[in-house]
Parts: structure tokens; C-alpha cells; sequence
């Protein structure tokens, strides 16, 4: 990690080192919750909240953790965050919880939370580590929040819930594109984000393992 | 019988785990660069799948679910409610499975266990598992129901991971635009190929 301040740790998650689309981490979740803006927005606040605090509470236990377990420990503490987020969303949005359905339970095996505390909070001090938390579940989010306003735009004409393009069934215009609320939407946007993504920090770009060879120049072949 | 069947179908083919729910998604694009290695990931979800949703549907039967406890025969345990543990002893469950698993396959099925390899520990964290587990719960799945579940849901997991890998060798070859190469292309074939099993909603047996 290039970056050591903690402005550095909180904002190259965001868009240099997205977990999602650079790190391929937590894709699952990131697919299945956003077919609307605001349940996307509570996974992303779900998600920054089990991310920053699992990493501080490993950083802070990270000098008594005996290698041998740690990985056990970590999930033990991911799993009691994600528990609280799960009662707290029972009890406060019962509407919400219901719609997340399994995909708050499945933020445990969100690969993101267990790397980010395996990867930096058991060598970082527990106030770098809280930041890094929040840094990368808001990566997490901003991708969540574009897919999610794409889909919700095109699948049924409007964001966070209010209409911005009438749709056709009430009196407007716009003809609601359904494929965007069905899962293989999302694929196609985050694999276009992911071109996006690519061509401004052309860094990312993988190396093609089998390099075309140019066509042949016509006036070569004569 | 035939209700089990139409399970079967359905979790393979109409609610595949990885094209369906999008589960599993961090291995299943990072590994899916070769079918053998595809194949063997496969195989150790169905296993994993198989047994570690119906062990959790007896402990979610017969220690967290409201009333649960009572045939220990302790006075007041019907009103015991432990389902808020659920997450925690899912997961503890799943890890702990994993391991039996992998030492009872070093003693007794060495083949296998060496074709596995570093696959069968990863799958811990794998949320196709927890994800079949959680979904197990919310159906209220039987007993039969659940062995039924887990092992449709595996297949199907291994069915789109194999059949990824199979593209992704081929493609390899393909001129892709260079932001485009590797991931991004992958996730744009896996949504055609969502796309393409969308096509078996709606079938019922």
C-alpha cells in the first residue's frame, strides 16, 4: 500500500484500489442487493459498519491473537457485528431486512471484510486500521450505488425511489428496460465499470497472455 | 419423490446459486482460468454443500428455533429463542465441517483428498455454502428437503464454474479491447450466461 496517511488509506480504496472491481472481493453481494438505490445504500452503510469495526477490534486484539486461530477469531468477530447489523435492521426496517433477505447474513463470507482484517488490521494500529475499514467498504459502496443507480434508472425509471422517467404504465414516456432488474444486468455494468475504471488508471490493465500479431499490411503481401 | 425431483431441477437449473443469486462469485471468478481446476472446486462445494446443509438444518432444528430445546426436558426450554445466534453457528458449523471433512479425506480418500487439495479450506468462506445454509433457513426446508437442496445447489455451482472455465480457455485466445481483458470481459460472459439460464425459469416437473 503506496499510501500511509490516513487521507491516503481512507480515499485509494474508493477508486484507485477498488476491492471490486481491481481485487475481485465481495462480488456476490455486490450483484444481488441492487436492483434498487436504497437497499443499496443500506448494504453499503452495513457494510462500511462491519468493515470499520471488525478492523479496529482485530487491530486491537491483533497482539494476542495466536496465528494458529486467527482466521477463527477474525470470523467469530465478523460474525457478532454482522449479527448486530442483522437485529438492529429486524428491529428499526423490518421492510428492509426483508427485501436484503440472506445477503445481510452473507456480509460474513464477504471476502473484502476478512481480507482487510487479515491483510491490514493485524499489522496496522487500530486508528489506521478503523480507516482503512471505512475507505474500503465505501470502495465497496460506490460501486454498489452505480450499479444500483443504473439499474433502478432503466429497470423502472426512477432513483431512490422517485420518479424520474415516467413510465409508460402511468401515462409516461418511458418504456421500462426489465432486463435491468434481472441478475445478468448486473454483470454487464460492473464489466463495463470495470472498462471505465481501466481506461483512466491504465495500470490495471492485465497483460494479454497470447498477443495477436498485427494483419498483414496489403501492400506487404504483394 | 417427484417433489424432490422438481427441487433438484429447480436449485440446479432455475436457481443456480452462482448465475441466479450471484454466490460464490469471488472463487468462481478467480478460479475459473482452467476446467480442471474448475472441476475439482466443483466437486468439493457439492460435497461441502451437501453436508453441511442438512447438519445445520438439525441444529437449527433442534437447538436455535423457538421451542428447539424441548427435548432436552428442561423445565421452561420451550421458551427458549435462541435463532438470533444463527449467523455465529452457521458459520462456526460450516468451518468446523470443512475441517472434518478434509482430515476424514486425508485418512480414508487420499485420491480425493489430493485432487481437492488447497480448494477444500477455501471453501469455508465461500458464500455459496453460508448462502445455501441461509436460504435453507428461510424456505423452512425439511430434513430431505435440505440433503436435496444441497446437493442441487452444489451441482449447479459446479456446473457454471466448469462451463465459465471452458469459455475463459477458449477466449483467451480472443483480441479483447485491452481495458476489457481479464475481468472485465469475464463478468460480461457471465452475464450472458446468466442470461442464457434464465431461459430454464419457469420449468417445473
Amino acid at each position: 500500500m503506496a499510501a500511509d496517511s490516513p487521507k491516503g488509506v481512507l480515499v485509494t480504496p474508493i477508486f484507485k484500489n477498488n476491492p471490486i472491481a481491481l481485487q475481485i472481493l465481495g462480488v456476490c453481494s455486490a450483484l444481488a442487493v441492487t436492483t434498487s438505490m436504497s437497499v443499496s445504500l443500506v448494504m453499503t452503510l452495513a457494510v462500511v459498519f462491519v468493515c470499520a469495526f471488525s478492523n479496529l477490534f482485530v487491530s486491537l486484539i491483533r497482539q494476542h491473537i495466536p496465528s494458529s486461530i486467527r482466521i477463527i477469531v477474525q470470523v467469530t468477530i465478523i460474525a457478532s457485528l454482522v449479527i448486530v447489523v442483522d437485529q438492529v435492521l429486524r428491529a428499526f426496517a423490518y421492510q428492509m431486512s426483508q427485501q436484503l433477505s440472506v445477503f445481510v447474513g452473507l456480509i460474513i463470507t464477504n471476502c473484502i471484510i476478512l481480507g482487510r482484517a487479515e491483510g491490514f488490521a493485524m499489522q496496522n494500529s487500530p486508528k489506521m486500521s478503523f480507516i482503512d475499514g471505512v475507505g474500503n467498504g465505501l470502495g465497496y459502496g460506490v460501486v454498489l450505488m452505480v450499479v444500483g443507480f443504473f439499474r433502478e434508472l432503466f429497470g423502472s425509471g426512477s432513483v431512490f425511489g422517485f420518479t424520474v422517467l415516467q413510465p409508460v404504465q402511468d401515462g409516461g414516456w418511458y418504456v421500462p428496460n426489465g432486463l435491468m432488474l434481472l441478475p445478468p444486468s448486473a454483470f454487464f455494468i460492473i464489466g463495463l465499470m470495470i472498462w471505465v475504471i481501466r481506461e483512466a488508471y491504465p495500470e490495471q490493465v492485465e497483460e494479454n497472455e497470447f498477443k495477436m500479431k498485427h494483419n498483414t499490411e496489403p501492400k506487404e503481401a504483394v | 419423490m417427484e417433489h424432490y425431483l422438481s427441487l433438484f431441477i429447480a436449485s440446479v437449473f432455475v436457481e443456480n446459486m452462482a448465475l441466479a443469486f450471484f454466490l460464490g462469485m469471488c472463487t468462481f471468478l478467480a478460479v475459473s482460468k482452467k476446467v480442471s481446476s474448475s472441476f475439482g472446486l466443483g466437486v468439493a462445494v457439492i460435497v461441502v454443500l451437501m453436508i453441511t446443509v442438512p447438519v445445520n438444518n438439525l441444529v437449527l432444528n433442534y437447538l436455535l428455533a423457538e421451542g428447539a430445546l424441548t427435548w432436552t426436558g428442561i423445565a421452561g426450554a420451550e421458551n427458549i429463542d435462541l435463532s438470533f445466534l444463527g449467523l455465529l453457528s452457521y458459520i462456526g458449523v460450516i468451518a468446523a465441517m470443512v475441517q472434518i471433512i478434509e482430515m476424514f479425506l486425508d485418512k480414508y480418500v487420499p485420491v480425493l483428498y489430493n485432487a481437492l487439495g488447497v480448494f477444500l479450506p477455501l471453501i469455508t468462506v465461500n458464500c455459496a455454502i453460508l448462502g445455501g445454509v441461509l436460504f435453507m433457513v428461510e424456505r423452512n426446508y425439511t430434513f430431505g428437503e435440505s440433503v436435496v437442496y444441497g446437493a442441487g445447489a452444489g451441482v449447479g455451482w459446479a456446473l457454471a464454474i466448469t462451463a465459465l472455465a471452458g469459455i475463459r480457455e477458449k477466449l483467451k485466445y480472443s483480441d479483447v479491447p485491452g481495458g476489457l481483458q481479464g475481468l472485465g470481459i469475464t463478468f460480461i460472459t457471465v452475464g450472458l450466461m446468466s442470461l442464457g439460464f434464465m431461459s430454464f425459469s419457469g420449468i417445473q416437473l
